[in-house]
């Protein structure tokens, strides 16, 4: 029980029939950047989905642990509670309020003392949300609406902060500067759990990672090996192999070893 | 100009009960998505317990307050007990507006069954008779007291949604569920809450025009329609919007009745939400829920 968040063997199904997950296993530990990589349509968002409680009646099979505590089942509003704060791929913000009240809404349930010093560290982080307070967060850019999203999910103080393509749809500039939040935010002690296409930006952030097709986990280990992996670098970061010649262009697929 | 004056404010007050109707449906239709058809039915149950209270002898400040209460109750188990099983179980929004029709035809017929068909008198201590002159209008003492309670009914949900935490919760749950369930708001106490304040909206309307119309179970059939049609042509999101359609439609029919012929009172206010729904689909201050593409 050393892990923060262990799943085990889970199976998630769409419409009672379809499977998303199909026995899937991970542990991620307390601290550090855990990725999960994979192609369009692997099980990498419902993933997280299932971890947040938000499919009703799912995981079929298998447990989820967080902390300690067997959280497969539970409401989302008591998941949140605990701790884990996901943010969707499409940010979740409420996209008529203003960026304050948005931010105001991460405080949802806090009484503490630590609020002014929270909301300082995320405006420090993040200093055009200061200026944008009064706007609607529909105004924002997508970079802008990421960050708004990184710091409400901040101040939850999260345990586990649960991301799902948070470079989707940014210029490579405005990705890489969200991903040094990342690596901020989790020099504070979060654990990020990160669901990414972009394995190159997620690889250089990570710790460890699992590559997901299909429902499966086909691989896992910590960032470099998977980095290093003859498959994964050809697939995800579309390196090496390059060596045959044209002639004998291969025109069958190449097995992958998983 | 004295009689436009005198119809316009007649319409108005008219208007404030509407409105009152109104803010009610879009409350329910913004934070749930469901058109609430026993919206007046509700308001007219309790308008009953309040007629019930008042003829065993308690006083009607104490009517007032325990028809809120039953309406509030009312609004918030079924929503509990029936809508949100429905939507939990997977009922599509079609389904969940039956539910609603069902609803509206039960309490229909508990009154029928209580009280029986037959219009009873709501003994009300504000006369409708009693006239004050103000300028060159004439106000009885019962449509000022029925502005007052449009105004101050819109100005308290106005407060309550605008200027507290938990009308920020509101506002975030009615725009985005997941994303208030995954931030640990409370949504289901959050939305039961948004469908009682409804419900006590639609009462304190009841309760103003239990007066001027007969008590019997299908008296709030009427002004349901024209709380409905205004929240259309408000725009159903838009709670300013309900206020507004409110007003219009209030005066609009009022001015018919008073120029035209009394017949053509409904019709006419009919025929502009026609006109306004054809050039503007949305309503006038409504806003199309934007779907992220």
């Amino acid at each position: 029980m050393s892990a923060l968040l262990q799943v085990s063997s889970i199976e998630t199904l769409y419409f009672d029939r379809i499977y998303a997950l199909f026995g899937v296993s991970l542990e991620v530990e307390e601290g550090g950047i855990f990725t999960v990589l994979g192609p369009n349509g692997a099980g990498k968002t419902t993933l997280l989905k299932t971890v947040a409680g938000l499919l009703k009646d799912q995981p079929k099979k298998g447990e989820i642990h967080f902390a300690g505590q067997r959280i497969d089942g539970w409401q989302p509003e008591a998941i949140a509670r605990l701790g884990v704060v996901y943010v969707p791929e499409d940010r979740g913000l409420f996209r008529e309020l203003t960026v304050e009240e948005n931010l105001e809404l991460g405080l949802w349930g806090r009484h503490d003392a630590g609020i002014a010093k929270d909301l300082a560290f995320v405006y420090e982080m993040f200093p055009i949300l200061r200026e944008r307070a009064r706007q609607q967060a529909e105004t924002l850019s997508g970079g802008e609406q990421q960050m708004l999203a990184l710091g409400r999910a901040m101040l939850r103080r999260p345990r586990l902060l649960m991301l799902d393509e948070p470079s989707l749809g940014l210029a490579p500039r405005i990705a890489k500067s969200v991903y040094e939040a990342l690596t901020a935010i989790s020099k504070t002690g979060t654990t990020i759990l990160l669901v990414e296409q972009n394995a190159r930006l997620a690889l250089g952030v990570a710790q460890r990672g699992a590559i997901f097709e299909a429902g499966r986990v086909v691989l896992e280990g910590n960032a470099r090996e998977l980095g290093d992996n003859a498959d994964v670098r050809e697939v995800y970061l579309g390196v090496g192999t390059t060596e045959e010649p044209a002639k004998e262009w291969r025109l069958y697929r190449k097995k992958r070893r998983w | 100009m004295e009689k436009l004056l005198q119809y316009s404010f007649t319409g108005l007050s008219a208007g404030a009960l509407y409105a009152l109707v109104a803010l009610g449906i879009v409350l329910i239709y913004r934070s749930t998505r469901v058109l609430n058809f026993a919206h007046g039915d509700v308001a007219m149950l309790s308008t009953f317990a309040a007629f019930a209270l008042l003829s065993n002898g308690y006083g009607f400040p104490l009517a007032l307050a325990g028809s809120l209460v039953v309406g509030a109750a009312l609004g918030i188990s079924f929503y509990l007990s029936v809508l949100a099983r429905a939507q939990r179980e997977g009922a599509n929004l079609l389904g969940m507006v039956a539910l609603t029709l069902g609803l509206a035809l039960i309490l229909q017929g508990v009154a029928v069954y209580i009280w029986g068909a037959e219009p009873v008198s709501l003994p009300f201590p504000i006369s409708s008779t009693k006239t004050y002159r103000v300028g060159v209008v004439v106000v009885s003492q019962l449509a000022l007291a029925t502005m007052a309670a449009g105004i101050v009914g819109s100005l308290l949900l106005y407060l309550l949604v605008q200027k507290t935490r938990f009308g920020l919760a509101m506002r975030a749950t009615s725009e985005n569920l997941m994303a208030a369930q995954t931030l640990g708001i409370p949504t289901r106490l959050v939305l039961s809450v948004s469908w009682g304040v409804a419900s006590a909206l639609g009462v304190v309307a009841g309760i103003f025009l239990a007066p001027a119309l007969l008590l019997d179970p299908f008296f709030m059939l009427d002004p349901f329609l024209k709380g409905f049609a205004a929240a259309v042509l408000g725009g159903l999101n838009s709670l300013p919007g309900a206020v507004v359609g409110a007003l219009i439609l209030g005066v609009a029919e009022s001015l018919t009745g008073g120029y035209l012929t009394i017949q053509y009172k409904n019709t006419l206010a009919f025929i502009i939400i026609i006109v306004v729904l054809l050039v503007r689909p949305e309503g006038l201050l409504g806003k199309e829920f934007k779907e992220r593409v």
